[in-house]
């Protein structure tokens, strides 16, 4: 079983849940911390390289490392683990977020019980992106949103309380719907008499689920998943979640928890029920359009930086959905793009945003202003991390929104073009909110005297953005890299059934 | 007389001779060494445990004419009510030592091994006047035992209400059955089916109605579950802890040989709808009374009954997957709720707080009984890695196993929308315990001895017993 590789990606974090709990100081709890993040990060490295290197010999397995060991043998339950390149971009951009996250809460209060649950989310995001059976897939999704209840609601400010039930419920609910569609494409993954499977690999090989079946279960599966990729009207836990959570664990869920949702759309209902993918996409491509333009002008009118971002994530969460609809290689890579291109650099803006609110004590851009002359190295950070979600050419939103609208405008009917040209619209509506708090929070004059004394960006953040800054810069220079990693993975299944591309 | 036919009775046997040697002890040992009974119980228990696990002579037998049947799922099924006693009487071990109960303890582990002793044949009973037998021995013990703490008031009223509750469902329960032996002429299970398979009419149904009434009661299904609230709060906290996991785990499964045995053939006809409609009410009623409870027993009363729903469910399926996704179902909620009940209970007996509002800030005083509690509330809930997901898991999949219904995949939707309504409330508990402040926050104590090893046995289980798919398989091997 240790023989393969992806089961460290589930190790690791339990032997740093074993160490935490065994730390006797916050010095050896930033230790285990930051030391485990960074062998998690190294090691998904070393998965790319030997990964490409691989698929350079020519290996062309839809999935690389298989493997799988049986759990409940009576009802075929395996832990199956294997990665593609989606799933390997998605464990990179964990480890650096879990890095950059650890740093950003380096002088939280109760570390070690915050650290314990950050793990263990942690835990829950990794066995995810590395499963492909459908039972430990779910176990790992529902692992990793249980702990942002107490995150949210012993570190959180503001309205925790609410926040936090309101968010937990509502991922809970779609993992209901979730649930069903899972069992339920386990009773058609085979041709009768054939033994059932939960291996993603097998039920898509078997293509046993019939036209009608997929009908019902293509909209259980993908509003289960949708709702934590904040699909419109499925959306509000997002903006109030993400406020009301501490630094880290708004960083970790919006930058990753919320990419778990576009992947399972694409992993589990797209890959696994193509034909009602096709029928039904009108429905969701109209709710995640809604989803890209009410995001984005909410964002508008919100004083509040953490709404602001929130609100901004669901208008390209939803972007990621609506491309993953369009079923067609190009917008997919887009896809793909947009979650890891959105997962740093929200990532950034919420830890840019906890560090100003931990100096400020406000997050309220009414209150504040002219940080460029107080805050010059965080005020910067926040005008790339602004230019990078608005899409400027060099940082990565311009590479993952251009490929997503690319590939989407080759549909060429009507429905399909109306959309995509309302969705291209929120690229404008993000340029009015982001110039907008770049404007009233980093010029102009000091609004409040007493934030001149305020300090800048201490060691421990300067390297947190700093690295996040760092890739999001590497995906908009080298865009074919990621674009040929993701590539491969599309060619075959789904497109030869639809007999698109 | 073939005297071998008592070799069947192997777990009915070492029960008796537990209970005689208690009851000698009791009456017989000196007032010194009577603080030891306790103990005593619980070591016995735990040898019976053991004993039920021991090879058997038959593993499939039948004694007195067919009356009593035992075969590996019984035996199976009586281990996970052992094993639950067992946690029970460790968990009362304080309690029966205190100042109020030391006096009359005797009684308490004679009552409690006797209803054991009823629910045993009721479980393993192929004739209806034999389980009526294993049924009110079952019962009426515990009406006792629902009284004994004989200073409260609301003990005495939790009394009444269950003795009327147990006799009323008993009533009703005899009255279908007399309607199914006017018809088919016989009360064995076997007879029985064969008459209603061939003769199947309006009155059956009636009958059939009657006797899922009176099923209803001891499960606490709703609408026959108006007791269970009052019954739970008044009672003593073990004995409530008994009844919520054993009492109504053992008439569960008793329900469901009676329905597939019994009535079987009438499944698609009378009673899939019954239970459906059954299940749905339970459940939703269940959640939606738990929701604004302020009393910690009375809560958990409440999420019973939900959790009653649930375990229902895997009867919908009727199939080896179901019965041993029941079954796995009720040993899982053995250790969730023993260890919701084991806290419960430890803080009562060391600050008399039973509200819900009392369990604010406790994290801050005492972190390992929240820990437990919230492991507890999350496997009660169904969250992962711990046991009550994997048993919600193979329930909902059991259920729909092999059918393309549709009103099957809505009855476990609802099941599955009703499952969000209860993380709600019991994220309420985790809430007051670690999020919550409170100005005057129950003090830090430490727990007796007895108690921290029950909480330790029920942590182990929650989060062992899924994790390590060994327990399920065997059981899916012992029904198939």
């Amino acid at each position: 079983m240790f023989s393969n590789i992806l089961i460290y990606f589930v190790v690791i974090p339990l032997v740093m849940l074993l160490g935490l709990a065994l730390c006797q100081n916050i010095k050896q709890i930033r230790a285990v911390a930051v030391v485990g993040s960074i062998a998690l990060t190294a090691l998904s490295i070393w998965l790319l390289v030997d990964y490409l290197a691989l698929r350079a010999a020519g290996v062309d397995d839809p999935m690389l490392y298989v493997d799988s060991w049986e759990w409940f043998a009576p009802l075929n339950i395996h832990l199956a683990v294997g990665v593609d390149g989606i799933s390997i971009a998605m464990l990179i951009l964990t480890g650096i977020i879990l890095i950059t996250g650890s740093f950003a809460s380096w002088e939280i209060p109760q570390p070690k019980e915050f650290f314990l649950w950050l793990v263990l989310l942690s835990t829950g995001v990794y066995g995810f992106f590395i499963s492909i059976d459908l039972f430990t897939m779910f176990m790992f999704y529902e692992v990793a949103l249980i702990p942002m209840y107490l995150l949210i609601g012993v570190w959180g400010s503001g309205n925790k309380n609410y926040s936090a039930m309101k968010l937990t419920l509502m991922l809970m609910g779609g993992s209901a719907f979730l649930m069903l569609g899972l069992i339920g494409i386990y009773y058609h993954s085979a041709p009768a008499g054939e033994p059932l499977t939960w291996n993603i690999l097998e039920i898509a090989k078997n293509e046993a689920i019939s036209v009608g079946w997929q009908k019902f279960l293509f909209p259980m599966t993908f509003v289960g998943f949708g709702v934590l990729g904040a699909m419109f009207p499925f959306h509000t836990w997002s903006p109030d979640g993400h406020a009301s959570a501490p630094t880290a664990v708004s960083m970790l869920h919006a930058g990753v928890l919320m990419k778990l949702g576009g992947y399972g759309c694409f992993r589990v209902a797209i890959y696994l029920m193509p034909q009602a993918a096709n029928e039904l996409a009108w429905i969701f491509i109209i709710l995640t359009g809604i989803s890209v333009v009410y995001g984005a002008f909410s964002a508008c009118v919100q004083n509040d930086l953490k709404y602001i971002n929130a609100y901004s994530s669901v208008s390209h969460c939803g972007l990621v959905l609506f491309a993953i609809l369009m079923l067609n290689t190009t917008a997919m890579t887009g896809a793909i793009m947009q979650m890891l291109s959105h997962g740093l650099m929200t990532a950034l803006f919420f830890a840019l945003i906890g560090m100003i609110y931990g100096r400020t004590h406000t997050r309220d851009i009414r209150q504040m202003g002219g940080m460029m002359q107080i805050l010059p190295y965080l005020s910067v950070c926040y005008v790339i991390a602004g230019m990078a979600s608005l899409g400027l050419p060099g940082l990565s939103g311009f590479v993952a929104e251009m490929t997503i609208f690319v590939g989407s405008f080759q549909h060429t009917d009507l429905f399909h073009r109306v959309f995509v040209i309302v969705a291209c619209s929120s690229i404008v509506t993000t340029a009015v909110y982001i110039l907008r708090v770049v404007g009233k929070l980093l010029y102009g004059p000091v609004y409040d005297k007493h934030h001149m004394t305020l300090t800048d960006a201490k060691w421990w953040e300067r390297l947190s953005t700093a690295t996040l800054i760092v890739c999001v810069a590497a995906i908009g220079c080298f865009p074919n890299f990621f674009a040929d990693l993701i590539k491969f993975t599309f060619s075959p299944q789904i497109f030869t059934v639809l007999g698109l591309n | 007389m073939d005297y071998s036919q008592f070799l069947a009775l192997k777990q009915e046997i070492g029960l008796l001779i537990i209970f005689l040697l208690v009851f000698l002890y009791d009456t017989f040992a000196c007032k010194k060494s009577q603080g030891a009974l306790p103990v005593i119980t619980t070591v016995l228990m735990a040898v019976l445990v053991a004993w039920g696990f021991c090879p058997v002579v038959k593993a499939d037998a039948v004694a007195f004419a067919g009356m009593y049947v035992t075969s590996p799922v019984m035996v199976a099924i009586k281990n996970i009510l052992n094993v639950g006693v067992l946690i029970v009487l460790i968990q009362s071990i304080k309690w029966a030592n205190s100042e109020f109960t030391s006096v009359r303890r005797g009684e308490f582990y004679e009552l409690i091994l006797l209803t054991l002793l009823g629910m045993y044949f009721m479980i393993s009973s192929r004739h209806f006047l034999m389980f009526i037998i294993g049924l009110e021995t079952a019962s009426l013990p515990l009406c006792a035992l629902v009284a004994f703490d004989k200073n409260r008031y609301e003990s005495h009223e939790a009394a009444i209400k269950y003795v009327l509750t147990a006799v009323f469902s008993s009533a009703i329960l005899l009255m279908g059955l007399s309607l199914v032996y006017g018809l088919c002429g016989t009360l064995y299970y076997e007879g029985i089916s064969y008459a209603i398979a061939s003769n199947f009419g309006v009155m059956t149904v009636v009958g059939l109605a009657f006797v899922m009434a009176g099923f209803g009661f001891k499960i606490s299904l709703v609408p026959f579950h108006l007791w269970t609230a009052d019954v739970y709060q008044g009672a003593p906290t073990s004995v409530t802890s008994y009844l919520s996991v054993i009492s109504k785990g053992s008439a569960a499964f008793a329900f469901l040989v009676v329905l597939t045995q019994v009535f079987g053939t009438l499944y698609s006809e009378a009673w899939e709808w019954m239970l459906y409609a059954l299940i749905i009410l339970t459940i939703t009623v269940g959640n939606l009374f738990a929701m604004r409870q302020v009393n910690m027993k009375r809560f958990l009363a409440f999420s019973s009954i939900s959790q009653a729903g649930y375990i229902m469910l895997a009867v919908v399926g009727d199939t080896p997957m179901g019965v041993s996704a029941l079954m796995f179902y009720v040993l899982v909620y053995v250790f969730s709720n023993l260890a919701a009940f084991g806290v419960i209970g430890a803080i009562e007996n060391a600050t008399g707080k039973v509200e819900m509002t009392d369990y604010n800030g406790l994290y801050k005083t005492n972190p390992r009984l929240s820990f437990t509690m919230m492991l507890a509330m999350f496997s009660l809930a169904g969250i992962p890695p711990f046991a009550g997901f994997f048993s919600k898991f193979f329930v909902f999949t059991s259920a729909l196993s092999g059918s393309e219904s549709v009103a099957l995949y809505v009855l476990v939707l609802i099941a599955l929308i009703n499952t969000i309504i209860s993380l709600y409330y019991y994220l309420l508990v985790v809430k007051a315990m670690f999020i919550n402040d409170s100005e005057t926050p129950i003090a830090t104590f430490r727990s007796a001895c007895s108690e921290r090893l029950g909480m330790w046995i029920c942590v182990a289980g929650i989060i062992g017993l899924g994790i390590i798919s060994y327990f399920y398989n065997y059981l899916l091997n012992v029904v198939a």
